[in-house]
């Protein structure tokens, strides 16, 4: 037997369906975050069902990439029963899905979800006059508490065998988009009783978060504030993690001879580990967690509100702000949240422009060169010069992919107060795409460069490279650890190191070639964990442009600082 | 007279969604329809959106969305 889920976005289907199915949905208080399906098999009264959770929808029409993908399931899948989700706090729009529905001519059980919301709202639904309208099972549902969610599945079975039995003046004849509006306006008028609204610290809390002023204070302290427990957290966690993992990558090598190709692949694989474990999860984590947190309050939307005045500017709107914040942190999730953006063109200008946003790994090549030896001014300069290449990079890319939508469209829900269970396992979530898809590759990819260097490959390849390293006035030494970068940003200092022979760069690089450097690692190409989900969210093309792009951008910046350092230099200033 | 010059805080009626399909159908989609009613509830500053209610529910319109949009004033201020 087959159940699909189906609802209008942010109607808590992906809620549901984890509270039935374990975590596997991704779910956020903003809208559009599912657009595939997800399956799973669930066992309910001795019975195997296979339910599905379908990408939410506003109608049927095929008008977005959500709708497409769920008529395209619908038709190529039988189902048993519809299950559709609705937002009892927004009846009238949520039927209008439920009408679009009934010419499936598919059994169907409708669940009013959020129905404590509605309560507090002061809503009373007529449910039994609704289900005797619509002649189809209606029943209240909250998800998030997993209140209501056996009975909608046991009616679910009930109806599972039966006839349609919907009343025939909805069934025979498809509506219009107009006139399902219409009906569904009538229908909630006719079933929704409004009690007294009481005004709730929600609607107050808007006159504070989206004020022209306090809003962005607001704003600034609850970034700075997130940013400083995710970097303390990671700082608090890295360098016991790395230590544990230098004695344990000794102890394991112990018994192989150094310098052998054994030994050096050995390394690498143990390097490779301690990469994700001791220097991307501490951030990532604590990361993810709080983003989850955010996202469930339904603060995002109003960050997107905010910025959209800044994001016209670089030639998107207010939604691409997330993958932006999530830059900072590390690009994998930032390059991810970009699914959230319905247009292809914002998608791939959203992804390119936050794969230039510094993560904390090339903050530790910033800081560890520039901020230490030249003073924390010189690397906030780095920063500001960093924005502005991102600012412009957004107007220059976006004169080549002009606008075609018109801007921002995006619903304001109402703050919610998140579930601990629903933050966690939504954090795990994302924390296991990167174990699973960028993690190994990390690891294989730290092997495979570890052999190379082996047999002598990194002379070769920093002659290649000689030109490129002339041009900036460095070293020829700084080609090999560029080439780590790719792999992890960190390694750009750590084998700048090895590479030169000694860890005081003072001793070794001119100021000039410190921040130079430092400069070109903050753009040029994105870590490898970073490429494999610019390739998955847009394909190869896309991920070799992007890696283009940053290249050439972190040449010209590299070469205009350059330039003014030697001006600086010139003019006796420095 | 469109949406982006309508008085904050007051009714009125969606005349027309515009001349795009492309953004009618959008629009439609977050529930927004010829005919019903629509109040700006406020605006971000510095040319930024227009939060908007309709139908009990809130959206977030670009200006260059809500300059597409024609309302007229309801004869009453009802709420």
């Amino acid at each position: 037997m087959r159940f699909a889920l189906i609802g209008q976005p942010n109607s808590g289907k992906s809620t549901l369906f984890n509270q039935v199915a374990g975590y596997k949905a991704e779910t956020a208080n903003f809208s559009g975050t599912t657009v595939t399906y997800t399956e799973s098999r669930v066992r309910l009264l001795g019975q195997v069902i296979e339910l599905v959770d379908l990408p939410g929808c506003y109608a049927l029409d095929g008008v977005s990439p959500a709708e497409r993908e769920t008529l395209r399931y619908l038709a190529s899948r039988p189902v048993d029963v519809v299950i559709n989700v609705a937002d009892a706090t927004h009846l009238a729009q949520s039927l209008e899905l439920t009408l679009a529905l009934f010419p499936l001519k598919k059994p169907m059980v409708l669940a009013l979800n959020l129905m404590d919301e509605a309560m507090r709202l002061g809503l009373r639904i007529d449910g039994e006059g609704l289900a005797r309208e619509l002649g189809i099972p209606v029943l209240p549902l909250v998800a998030s508490k997993g209140r209501g969610v056996k009975e909608v599945f046991l009616k679910a079975m009930e109806v599972a065998g039966q006839k349609v039995q919907a009343v025939a003046e909805y069934a025979t004849q498809p509506l219009t988009a107009e006139e399902r509006h219409r009906r569904a306006l009538e229908l909630a008028q006719r079933f929704v009783h409004r009690g007294p609204r009481r005004v709730t610290w929600r609607d107050r809390l808007d006159n504070v978060l989206l004020h022209p002023l306090w809003g962005y204070g607001v704003l600034l302290i609850v970034l700075f504030g997130f940013f400083q427990a995710v970097y303390g957290i990671g700082r608090l966690v890295e360098p016991p993690l790395l230590a544990f993992f230098e004695t344990i990558t000794q102890k394991a090598l112990d018994p192989l001879q150094e310098g052998t190709l054994l030994w050096e692949v050995g390394l690498g694989i143990m390097q490779g580990i301690a990469a994700g474990l001791a220097i991307v999860l501490p951030y990532l984590v604590p990361f993810l967690f709080g983003l989850g947190f955010l996202e469930d309050i339904g603060y995002l939307p109003r960050v997107a509100f905010l910025m959209d005045a800044f994001m016209h500017r670089i030639g998107l709107h207010g939604k691409a702000i997330v993958p932006f914040i999530l830059g900072y942190g590390c690009n994998v999730p930032a390059v991810m949240s970009t699914r959230s953006l319905e247009e292809p063109r914002d998608r791939y200008l959203a992804a390119a422009l936050a794969t230039l946003v510094p993560c904390a790994a090339r903050l530790a090549v910033v800081f560890g060169l520039v901020a230490f030896y030249l003073g924390p001014l010189i690397a906030f300069g780095l920063y500001l010069l960093n924005l502005l290449a991102i600012a412009l990079t957004g107007r220059l890319l976006s004169l080549l992919l002009p606008e075609d939508t018109p801007g921002l469209i995006l619903e304001m829900p109402p703050y919610r107060i998140p579930t601990l269970k629903n933050v966690l396992s939504k954090s795990w979530f994302r924390i296991r795409e990167f174990v699973v898809e960028a993690w190994p590759m990390l690891i294989g990819g730290s092997a495979a460069l570890a052999s190379l260097e082996y047999f002598g490959f990194a002379e070769v390849f920093n002659n290649l490279v000689r030109p490129l390293s002339w041009l900036m006035g460095m070293p020829s030494e700084v080609g090999m650890p560029l080439l780590f970068g790719i792999f992890r940003k960190e390694l750009s200092l750590v084998m700048l190191g090895q590479a030169l022979g000694t860890n005081d760069f003072a001793a070794v690089l001119t100021p000039q070639q410190m921040v130079v450097y430092s400069t070109f690692v903050m753009f040029y190409v994105p870590c490898l964990a970073t490429l494999a989900v610019l390739k998955r969210e847009l394909g190869t093309r896309a991920m070799l442009t992007i890696s283009g792009i940053t290249v050439l951008l972190a040449l010209l910046t590299a070469l205009l600082v350059m330039g003014i350092a030697y001006g600086i230099d010139v003019l006796g200033l420095g | 007279m469109t949406l982006l010059n309508a008085t904050p805080g007051k009714w009125f009626r969606v005349v027309s969604l515009g001349e795009r399909r492309g953004l009618r159908a959008h629009l439609r989609r977050y529930g927004l329809f010829e005919g019903d009613r629509v109040r700006v509830v406020r605006a971000a500053p510095l040319k930024g959106p227009l939060l908007i209610e309709v139908n009990g529910r809130e959206i977030a319109l670009g200006r260059s969305v809500a300059a597409q949009i024609i309302v007229e004033a309801e004869e009453c201020d009802s709420p």
